[in-house]
């Protein structure tokens, strides 16, 4: 099902989409706040999107940097060219440890390459600590947003999961009384965890070390706890110092839930004593990407998701509307990148509003992305015959002025050319909820001719 | 100065009165307008869906339409923005680069331009500004609520220069309508729903009349607003600076 049919039966609960959006909408306005009361705040997306930019022009460089100082420190660092290989990885490494309960805090890497299922096929139990993620892991569904994971549900749902999974009260909706519910449950998982895997925020290649931003703690909880910790990073994770590191931590909270600063901003650097602590580095189609010069900026993203909750369309449709790990706009233009034919409808789920470009702590041009990949979905053929056949009519019509200085109502009303690209798929869809324009007895061009004579050609 | 008037085809086809009172009040300035009949459009709505290459030649077209003129001056932030963001994929010679930087909206040419401060207009009704995404974030016509800095919207500057016009606060003072060209007809069903907030917006703050520099946001928003049978009316800004009572 495309993106269009999955938003149309999400809205068709008109109610519930007005409470997403409004949801949404509030975290779109903390972070305005919070935006607004840095007053070099632009200066900082600038420098941050160009720090970024500056490390992809030199990714190999850093990584290197990166990995040397990483071994230095004791760290064991593993490469994955794929999801499939980051899998085995941190599954022999479980093995190695004979490790049967691991407990994860949130990495949408992870998500990204389905670690889960596959470790659960293993018989490793695998446990989510972030709450929302937790939520989302016991109904047994992909998260909806990359910052607020179960943020299509309401406090009732997650009630009544908790009445069914964690034995809570019936018909309870106090968050307070849930969060600690899901505490209590994940107390046991922490005591009981033999590893503890982490995604990653920022990976600084001066100093090896690695940060994790947090609001729950519970990433701090897994590594403290469990004598082996798992970090996995896509490689575009990398900053060359630490000290561009408040760059990043100063717009990412702010960006992400207009906090100054996440609860917890953890750094990793060794492992603790007795214990041992695992980096796998990722590519999973990122150096491809790298490649594509008109896309590559998308690579700077820090996955505050700022530009889901800033975007119309998403916060009208939903997270599983888009039917990829990562939703929304940013979704929407590294999703092609991984599947062009599967993910062929993503670009057009956006009006081009721009919002998503503006709101982008690092800068990230997504609209004009957007605009770019449709332009290589209808080269690559992946339009239907139809719309590119009519888009085609309307190009030579309007490439000369014959055709298009027809005159007449009538050739109006059957919207002879525009909305004529609207032809070929139904103005029904148009007119299913809206009223068409209604037809001037004359055209500017005809009244121009009547009251100015004829233009000036 | 020679000045060309770009009229987009919606325009043409389906609100001629917006063509008509961007002339009249380019006119009452002290312009001389012509509008040359072998236009036809800047090629956005293929564009927009894909199909840039089919584009191109309209791209030629309208290049060789308005080469020769000083401004070319349209009521569209958004067939502007086009012209002068995506016409880089042509060949860039002297006459497309000239274009692409004189091809203005009508509130950048006011303005910009012409530097107007007063206009002898009168509209007095209660106003909702309707600010299309082209204009507002591709222009930069205004500050957008997502930045940061100083306000400023070119288009309310215009508006608080006419007499009796009465400006109403909106709940998201910038978000889009929905329309989006293909947009809303591949995702009817997002297209409405935004429009449809949109208007409640208005509604909520008393508006009678929705105003903006972009007439396919308008015909979006009045689809909905006449199925709907909202007392509410939609004008081109245009109209309401040509407006006298
Ligand atoms: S693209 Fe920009 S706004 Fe969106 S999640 Fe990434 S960093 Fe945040």
């Amino acid at each position: 099902m495309n993106h269009a049919k999955k938003a149309a039966s999400f809205i068709a609960n008109e109610a519930r989409t007005d409470w997403h959006d409004q949801a949404l909408w509030f975290v779109r306005e903390k972070r305005d706040r919070a935006a607004h009361a840095i007053p070099e705040w632009e200066a900082l997306r600038e420098l941050a999107s160009q720090i970024k930019a500056h490390t992809l022009s030199n990714l190999d460089i850093y990584l290197e940097q990166f990995e040397k100082q990483a071994l230095k420190n004791g760290a064991h660092v593993h490469w994955a060219i794929d999801a499939e290989e980051h899998n085995h990885i941190v599954h022999r490494i479980l093995q190695k440890h004979q490790v049967r309960h691991v407990v994860k805090s949130k990495s949408m890497l992870t998500e990204e390459c389905h670690l889960n299922p596959f470790l659960e096929q293993q018989g490793i139990e695998v446990i989510d600590t972030d709450l929302g993620e937790r939520i989302i892991q016991l109904r047994e569904e992909p998260p909806s947003h990359i910052v607020l994971p179960a943020i299509h549900l309401k406090k009732e749902d997650v009630g009544a999961l908790f009445h069914e999974k964690l034995n809570s009260e019936k018909g309870a909706t106090d968050p307070k009384y849930l969060t600690e519910a899901a505490r209590q449950h994940l107390r046991s998982k922490f005591l009981n965890a033999q590893a503890a895997i982490t995604g990653v925020n920022f990976a600084v290649a001066e100093t090896g070390s690695l940060v994790v931003c947090t609001n729950e703690g519970n990433a701090d909880m897994g590594v403290h706890l469990a004598p082996v910790q798992i970090h996995c990073m896509g490689l575009e994770k990398i900053i060359p110092r630490q000290a561009d590191l408040g760059v990043f931590t100063r717009l990412l909270a702010r960006s992400a839930t207009g906090q100054p600063i996440t609860v917890y901003t953890s750094h990793h650097q060794q492992a603790k004593v007795g214990g041992e602590m695992y980096i796998v580095i990722v590519d999973n189609g990122r150096s491809e990407h790298l490649g594509r010069a008109d896309f590559r900026n998308a690579l700077k993203c820090i996955r505050c998701g700022a530009c889901m909750n800033t975007c119309p369309v998403y916060r009208r449709s939903g997270g599983h509307s888009y039917g990829s790990t990562i939703p929304g706009p940013i979704g929407s233009i590294l999703a092609p990148g991984l599947d062009l034919e599967q993910n062929s409808d993503l670009p057009f789920a956006s009006t081009l509003c721009g919002s998503c470009s503006d709101v982008c702590p690092v800068k990230i041009d997504i609209h004009e992305q957007l605009y770019r990949w449709r332009q290589v979905i209808a080269q690559e053929g992946h339009l239907t015959r139809v719309k590119k056949w009519s888009m085609a009519t309307a190009g030579k019509v309007l490439a000369s002025p014959g055709p298009y200085d027809f005159t007449g109502k009538m050739a109006r009303t059957a919207l002879n050319l525009l909305p004529r690209f609207a032809l070929y798929n139904g103005l029904n869809e148009w007119g299913k909820e809206r009223e068409l324009p209604q037809v001037p007895k004359e055209r500017f061009r005809e009244w121009y001719k009547r009251v100015r004579g004829v233009g000036n050609e | 100065m020679k000045i060309a008037l770009f009229i987009p085809c919606y325009v043409d086809q389906f609100y001629p009165q917006t063509g008509i009172a961007t002339l009249e009040l380019l006119e009452k300035l002290g312009c001389r307008v012509e509008y040359p009949m072998a236009q036809t459009c800047c090629g956005q709505p293929l564009a927009n869906a894909g199909c840039e290459e089919d584009a191109l030649p309209v791209y030629q077209h309208f290049t060789e339409v308005f080469g020769g003129y000083d401004y070319i001056v349209a009521p569209s932030g958004s067939c502007t923005y086009h012209v002068r963001h995506h016409y880089g994929v042509i060949e860039q010679t002297e006459t497309v680069r000239r274009i692409r930087e004189r091809t203005l909206d009508l509130t950048e040419f006011l303005l910009d331009v012409l530097k107007i401060n007063q206009l002898g207009a009168s509209f007095p009704h209660r106003v909702g500004l309707h600010q299309g995404c082209h204009g507002l974030r591709g222009l930069r016509l205004g500050k957008g609520s997502e930045r940061t800095g100083e306000d400023f919207s070119k288009i309310k500057t215009l508006l608080q220069m006419v007499e009796g016009l009465e400006l109403m606060d909106l709940d998201r003072p910038d978000e889009c309508c929905g329309f989006g060209g293909t947009f809303a007809i591949n995702e009817a069903a997002v297209s409405v729903k935004m429009g449809k907030d949109r208007i409640s917006d208005h509604l909520r703050h008393s508006v009678e009349v929705v105003t903006g520099g972009d007439m396919s946001c308008l015909m979006h928003l009045e689809g909905i607003i006449r199925r709907q049978g909202h007392p509410l009316k939609v004008m081109h800004l245009a109209e309401i600076l040509n407006s006298t009572l």
